[in-house]
C-alpha cells in the first residue's frame, strides 16, 4: 500500500470522525428548534378537538368552514402554554393541546409537584365544554388559590393569572 | 348557543383523548429517522477504520470486513428497532454516539490483536468484545422492554442501596489472583470474570436519586449558617458520611481508587443538584482530599500510583524508585509520537504501551494513531453523550427522573474524566475503563444499560403530554397526607396529617 493512500486514509478517517461530531451537533441544534416549532404548531392542529364540542358562537347552523375559521381566530387569543413561575419546578413549560393537565404529587400527574404542601392529586386544569381553560381543585388539603382566592368550585382561567399550589405558582401564557 | 353547551359538564373524555393522541403523534416529530441516519453513519465510521487498519497492516482489505460490518450493523439495527418499539420519543443521538464509541473500541482492539506477540500478554480479544457488545445491546433492549417507566425504579430506592452495597462488597470476599493487577474488583466464575462495580454505579445512582428526592428539602433548608457555609443538621449529614466512609472502605479493602472517587463524586454532584447548596461541594472536596491523603500514605498500591503521577519518567531512569510504574510514561510517549494528526490507524507502535494497551490505556493507543485531532473528536463524542443526558434531566418533568438522569450522566462524565485524566497524567491513575472504548465485558454491558435508562427517561420527558393517566378520577379525592415517601416525622408543619377531605 503506497504511502500516499495511507496518508489520504489517515486524514480521511479524521475528517469523517469530525464530520460525525459536526452532524451530531447539527442534530442537537435542529432538535432545539424543532421542539419549539412543535409546541407552536401542535395546539393549532388540535384546535378542532376541544372546541369542536361546541364553541362556535355562530350557532349550529353555520357552515363547518366558517366555524373552523372562527375557532382559528379564537384560538389565537387562547393560551398555548402552562408555565410554572415559582417553586422547585420553576421554568417548566407544558404545551396546552386540549388535554387535561393534572397537578399533584402523584407520579402519574402531568406535572408532578415536588411540594410538601401539595396533595397527591391536587388540582386539574382542563378545557371545559366551551373550550375555556378551567382550574378545579380536587379536594386538596391545603387548597388551590386562584390569584389569592381559594377555589371552591371550578373556575375559568385567564392568561397570566397565577394559580398557587403550596409553594408552586403556575400560570397560563399565550 | 350550541346544543352541547347545555349540560355544563365535561365533553366526552374518550373522544377528546383519542383526538389529542392522534394529533400529538402527528405534530411532534419523534426523530427516529434522524436516529437511523446517524446510526448508519456511526456504523460506517468504524468500518472505514477497520478497512484502514487492514490496508495499513496487511496491504489488503481485511477478509471479514463484511461480516464485521454486518455484525455491528445488525446490533445497532436491532437496538434501533427496540427503541422504535419501546421508546419512540427518546433522544435521537444517544444510541448513535454509543454505537460509534463501541465500534471504534472494537477497531482498536482488533488492531492491537494484530500486533501479536509484540504486545505483552496479548491474546485475541475482538471476538470476546463483540460478544460482550452483543450482550450489552441485549441488556439495552431488555431494559427498554421491561422498564415501562423509569419512575418504577423509585420504589426500589432502599433495595437498590442494599444491592449496590452487596455488589461492591462482593469482590473483597473472593480470593485475590495474580492477574488482578493490584485491585480486587473482579468476581470470577470459572473462565470469565465480571466487575460488579460497573453495575453498582447504575444501581447506586438509583438509590441516590430516590433518597435525595425525599430528603432534599431537609438537606437544603434545615441548616445553620456558619462562616458563610450552610451546615446541615447531624441526622441529615449522616448519609453523606456513610457514603464517604463506604468509599474509603472500598479503597482500603479493594484498593480501587477509581470506583471510590466515582461514587463519592457522584454523590456530591447529586447532592449539589438536589439542594443547590455550594457548601456541599466544599464539603465534598475537603472530604475527598482528606480521605485520599490518608489512604495515599498508607496503601502501597495507591502510593505507587501517586509516585507514577508525580514523576512519570522516574521509572525509566538509571535507578528507578521501588514504588513506581512506567505505564504513564509509556502512554505519554505514545501520545507525543501521535502528534497533531496521528500516525494513522494501524501504523503506530501502540504495543509499546506494555500494559493494558487495550483496556485502561486504550486512549493512549487512540492518541497515537489518531493524534490530538482524533482524540478531541472522541472526547467530544463523550461530551455529547453527557450533554444529551443533562438535557434529558432538564426536560424531565418529575424530580426523580431529573436526579436520575443527572446522576447517570455525571457518573459517565466522571468516569471519562477519571480515566482520561489518569492516562494523560493530570490526576493519579486509577484502574477504570473508558466507557465503550476499552476492552472489558462488564463495562460495555453496564454502559449499554446506562444508555438504555437515559433513553427511557428522555422518552418520557420528550413524549407529548397525552398520557393515559391524564384523566384522573376527580370524584374520589385522594387523602392529602404528608409525604408518603418520607419517613414518619418528616413533614411540613403546615400540613395536616392524614386528613382526607
Amino acid at each position: 500500500m503506497s504511502d500516499l493512500t495511507l496518508t489520504v486514509m489517515r486524514l480521511g478517517f479524521l475528517a469523517v470522525l469530525w464530520l460525525f461530531v459536526i452532524v451530531a451537533v447539527q442534530v442537537i441544534r435542529s432538535d432545539l428548534f424543532n421542539t419549539k416549532g412543535a409546541a407552536r404548531t401542535a395546539p393549532r392542529s388540535t384546535a378542532p378537538a376541544p372546541a369542536g364540542a361546541g364553541r362556535p358562537p355562530q350557532g349550529q347552523g353555520a357552515p363547518a368552514a366558517a366555524a373552523q375559521q372562527a375557532q382559528a381566530r379564537q384560538r389565537r387569543g387562547q393560551p398555548t402554554h402552562l408555565v410554572v413561575t415559582q417553586g422547585s419546578l420553576a421554568g417548566t413549560t407544558v404545551a396546552l393541546q386540549g388535554q387535561t393537565i393534572t397537578l399533584g404529587r402523584a407520579h402519574d400527574s402531568t406535572i408532578v409537584l415536588d411540594d410538601d404542601y401539595a396533595s397527591s392529586r391536587h388540582a386539574r386544569i382542563y378545557p371545559d365544554q366551551a373550550g375555556q381553560w378551567t382550574v378545579e381543585d380536587l379536594g386538596s388539603t391545603n387548597g388551590t388559590y386562584l390569584d389569592r382566592q381559594r377555589l371552591t368550585s371550578p373556575m375559568p382561567l385567564q392568561t397570566g393569572v397565577p394559580i398557587r399550589i403550596g409553594r408552586t405558582v403556575i400560570e397560563l401564557r399565550k | 348557543m350550541s346544543t352541547f353547551d347545555v349540560s355544563g359538564g365535561r365533553p366526552p373524555a374518550a373522544g377528546r383523548r383519542r383526538a389529542t393522541g392522534r394529533s400529538a403523534a402527528e405534530a411532534v416529530p419523534n426523530r427516529r429517522n434522524t436516529e437511523l441516519l446517524m446510526l448508519l453513519f456511526a456504523v460506517a465510521v468504524p468500518i472505514l477504520g477497520y478497512a484502514n487498519v487492514g490496508l495499513a497492516i496487511d496491504g489488503t482489505l481485511p477478509a471479514n470486513i463484511l461480516s464485521y460490518g454486518l455484525g455491528l450493523g445488525v446490533l445497532a439495527g436491532v437496538a434501533h428497532l427496540a427503541v422504535r418499539r419501546f421508546a419512540p420519543y427518546a433522544d435521537p443521538l444517544l444510541l448513535p454516539l454509543a454505537t460509534l464509541l463501541n465500534g471504534l473500541g472494537l477497531v482498536m482492539i482488533w488492531r492491537l490483536d494484530k500486533a501479536g506477540p509484540l504486545l505483552r500478554k496479548n491474546f485475541p480479544a475482538t471476538t470476546n468484545q463483540l460478544m460482550w457488545s452483543g450482550l450489552g445491546i441485549a441488556l439495552f433492549i431488555g431494559v427498554m422492554w421491561l422498564l415501562k417507566d423509569h419512575r418504577i425504579l423509585q420504589r426500589y430506592t432502599y433495595i437498590s442501596m442494599v444491592v449496590a452495597l452487596v455488589l461492591l462488597a462482593a469482590p473483597a470476599f473472593f480470593p485475590s489472583q495474580d492477574e488482578n493487577f493490584g485491585a480486587k474488583i473482579w468476581i470470577r466464575f470459572g473462565a470469565f470474570s465480571i466487575q460488579p462495580g460497573e453495575f453498582a454505579k447504575i444501581i447506586l445512582t438509583v438509590f441516590f436519586a430516590g433518597f435525595l428526592m425525599v430528603k432534599k428539602d431537609a438537606l437544603a433548608l434545615a441548616s445553620r449558617k456558619f462562616m458563610g457555609l450552610y451546615l446541615p443538621r447531624g441526622r441529615d449529614l449522616g448519609p453523606i458520611v456513610v457514603v464517604w466512609l463506604l468509599s474509603i472502605l472500598i479503597l482500603v479493602f479493594e484498593t480501587d481508587l477509581g470506583s471510590s472517587f466515582l461514587f463519592f463524586g457522584l454523590f456530591v454532584v447529586m447532592l449539589y443538584v438536589a439542594t443547590e447548596r455550594t457548601s456541599w461541594i466544599v464539603f465534598g472536596l475537603l472530604m475527598s482530599f482528606g480521605g485520599a491523603a490518608v489512604v495515599a500514605t498508607s496503601e502501597p498500591h495507591v502510593k505507587t500510583r501517586i509516585n507514577a503521577w508525580l514523576d512519570p519518567m522516574a521509572a525509566f531512569g538509571p535507578n528507578p524508585p521501588k514504588q513506581s510504574s512506567e505505564q504513564i510514561g509509556q502512554t505519554l510517549m505514545s501520545l507525543g509520537s501521535g502528534g497533531t494528526v496521528g500516525t494513522g490507524l494501524g501504523q503506530g507502535r501502540s504495543w509499546l504501551i506494555q500494559f493494558a494497551a487495550k483496556s485502561d490505556f486504550i486512549l493512549g493507543s487512540f492518541g497515537e494513531e489518531l493524534g490530538l485531532t482524533g482524540l478531541m473528536a472522541i472526547f467530544l463524542v463523550y461530551g455529547l453523550v453527557v450533554q444529551r443526558g443533562l438535557r434529558t434531566a432538564l426536560a424531565a418533568r418529575d424530580p426523580f427522573g431529573k436526579l436520575l438522569a443527572v446522576g447517570l450522566s455525571s457518573a459517565f462524565a466522571l468516569q471519562v474524566f477519571v480515566v482520561a485524566g489518569g492516562v494523560t497524567g493530570l490526576i493519579p491513575l486509577t484502574g477504570m475503563t473508558m466507557p465503550f472504548l476499552a476492552q472489558g465485558g462488564s463495562s460495555v454491558v453496564a454502559n449499554w444499560a446506562l444508555i438504555a435508562v437515559l433513553m427511557k427517561i428522555s422518552d418520557t420527558a420528550r413524549r407529548p403530554a397525552a398520557e393515559p393517566a391524564a384523566e384522573p378520577a376527580p370524584a374520589i379525592p385522594e387523602p392529602a397526607g404528608p409525604d408518603r415517601f418520607g419517613p414518619p416525622g418528616y413533614g411540613t408543619p403546615g400540613q395536616s396529617r392524614g386528613a382526607s377531605s
